[in-house]
């Protein structure tokens, strides 16, 4: 992890509420699928977690939805301004060697997964994606994900765009047969791929305070042994499937 | 310049990052060399591992934060194996907090790290605002923390320095209570018992419903209580509570602490206590300080 004084490139909406924002590090850190990045913000206590989008030679995108005051204040942040940013933070998703990848993403839990399925396309693993998002305003990336090469398929809540639903319902729709998944959003979409998949990574979203694994404030219980925890933060936000009790 | 002897404590400046802010180090020894703190309060002991309150255990707040972790901590003796050897690398001093469910929690966590050199001297956690049983309840009643203090002090081997509760009428009856019952030093403050709710939910947004506020929102409140404590009783005081920058520290140190604690600014920004170390000797002179010893207690001359 780095403290970094990141100047912003852009910062676009690219999707109903949801903003795109390019950011150059004074110096380059080696960042992976999953992690995510935490940002001061003027007038606001608390940094802001945000998982990083996709990595390029000397920049790197978020993705984030506009949910509260401090996203709001993100949302505002111009072209040119200095953000002051902890970067890179919590375990990534390993690009295991697969024939296959299924890539499922709901919401705001989309950004992480470009990262991890342009990983893939580079390696030559044949990757399917199934999005999830409320309604056809609130998507994004559908084009991004095809041009990588991936088979893109969409569900959306409202059934104004895609199958009418959920992601499982998208995957049932298109009779999906692929066992290992790559993960992330709402937690009521990630307890369903736990009871419903055994093999791949889900990512967790949790409020934080520090970011770094000394707070305590965002951690989770094992399956398990109900001794043992997690912090999202740290030993997250990225667990094999099957490692984090959703009850807590 | 910036060396002071403190009952237990021989800091070699007077800036350490507060109990349940710093964990036992680990995070922030990768980020820098911890033998730069004059000390660390490190994150509380209990008798048993204890997982805390369920999540969200955090809430943002103007200037500020809410928190109930719960006091998670893997318990005395796992403490005691994995994480004082870990410590004992670093050329620093060892605050270790005590926290428990009863009296006897508190004397037999103490029983237990009285024969580990690494621990410099005790911090008594009688202010902890998240947990039922112990913490806050010891803390509101000075015949109570006399007590505790009274035990603690009896089966001690390194001295004992109290952490009090501001959530009290009156600070200072607590503070003369604890010293008459043989307190070495005292430690103030803990947080404040705060509360935010949902707008969605109209529920409270932390799950254990209350939370103790830290920040530099609770920072006026500190320096009150350390000024007010500092008139009435004669054993150092460690100031703690909203400290963000070197000018912070002296505030405090004008107030009458001795040394401080960074709590929750450790969050916002992992390198704050070395930045603190390094500004305030030329904070110090600013203000026409030759020595730590000048500006504590300045405000009173």
């Amino acid at each position: 992890m780095i403290s970094s004084k990141d100047a912003v490139l852009g910062n676009v909406e690219i999707a109903k509420d949801t903003y795109e924002m390019i950011l150059r590090p004074t110096k380059m850190p080696n960042i992976l699928p999953g992690q995510f990045v935490n940002i001061q913000l003027d007038g606001f206590m608390l940094r802001r977690p945000i998982s990083v989008s996709s990595v390029y030679h000397n920049t790197y995108k978020i993705i984030y939805k506009v949910v509260g005051e401090g996203t709001k204040a993100l949302s505002k942040v111009k072209r040119g301004q200095i953000l002051d940013v902890l970067e890179p933070l919590g375990t990534p998703f390993p690009i295991d060697e697969l024939e296959e990848v299924l890539i499922i993403g709901g919401g705001v839990g989309v950004p992480p997964l470009y990262e991890v399925a342009r990983q893939f396309c580079d390696k030559n693993t044949k990757v399917t994606v199934v999005l999830g998002f409320n309604d056809k305003d609130s998507m994004f990336y559908e084009e991004d994900f095809k041009i990588l090469g991936c088979d893109v398929y969409i569900a959306t809540m409202d059934g104004s765009y895609g199958t009418k639903g959920t992601v499982l319902d998208a995957i049932a729709a298109h009779d999906i047969h692929i066992d290992t998944i790559y993960s992330c959003g709402p937690m009521r979409m990630l307890e369903a791929l736990n009871q419903t998949y055994s093999k791949g990574y889900l990512s967790f979203e949790a409020r934080m305070a520090c970011g770094i694994g000394a707070c305590m404030g965002c951690v989770c219980k094992d399956s398990k042994d109900k001794q043992l925890y997690y912090r999202i933060c740290k030993e997250g936000p990225v667990f094999p499937i099957g490692k984090v009790d959703f009850t807590c | 310049m910036l060396e002071i002897k403190l009952p237990g404590l021989d800091l070699k400046n007077p800036v350490m990052p507060a109990s349940g802010c710093f964990g036992f180090g680990r995070e922030y020894a990768e980020l820098y060399d911890l033998s730069i703190l004059g000390g660390i309060a490190i994150k509380s002991a209990t008798l048993e591992s204890r997982f805390g309150n369920p999540t969200p255990r955090i809430a943002e707040t103007p200037s500020g934060m809410l928190n109930a972790i719960g006091l998670q901590n893997p318990g005395v003796d796992k403490i005691i194996e994995t994480e004082l050897p870990f410590l004992k690398q670093y050329d620093t001093q060892i605050l270790a907090n005590v926290a428990g469910a009863t009296e006897e929690d508190y004397i037999e966590v103490i029983k237990r790290l009285n024969d580990c050199p690494e621990v410099h001297a005790y911090e008594l956690n009688i202010s902890c605002p998240n947990v039922k049983h112990g913490g806050i309840g010891l803390g509101s009643d000075p015949k109570l923390a006399a007590n505790i203090t009274r035990m603690a002090k009896e089966v001690a081997t390194k001295p004992v320095w109290v952490k009090l509760s501001p959530n009290v009428t009156n600070i200072v009856e607590i503070a003369k209570a604890v010293e008459a019952a043989g307190a070495d030093g005292v430690v103030l403050i803990n947080t404040l018992v705060g509360m935010r709710l949902d707008l969605h939910t109209a529920k409270p947004i932390i799950a254990n419903t209350t939370g103790g506020l830290s920040g530099p929102a609770i920072k006026p409140i500190a320096i009150r209580m350390v000024y007010q404590v500092y008139q009435a009783i004669n054993i150092p005081i460690i100031g703690v509570g909203g400290i963000t920058c070197a000018q912070d520290v002296l505030e405090f140190l004008y107030a009458g602490a001795s040394a401080v604690q960074v709590g929750m600014y450790n969050f916002i920004d992992p390198y704050i206590c070395p930045k603190i170390i390094e500004e305030l000797p030329a904070v110090l002179k600013k203000y026409g300080c030759d020595s730590l010893q000048d500006a504590i207690g300045r405000s009173h001359r």
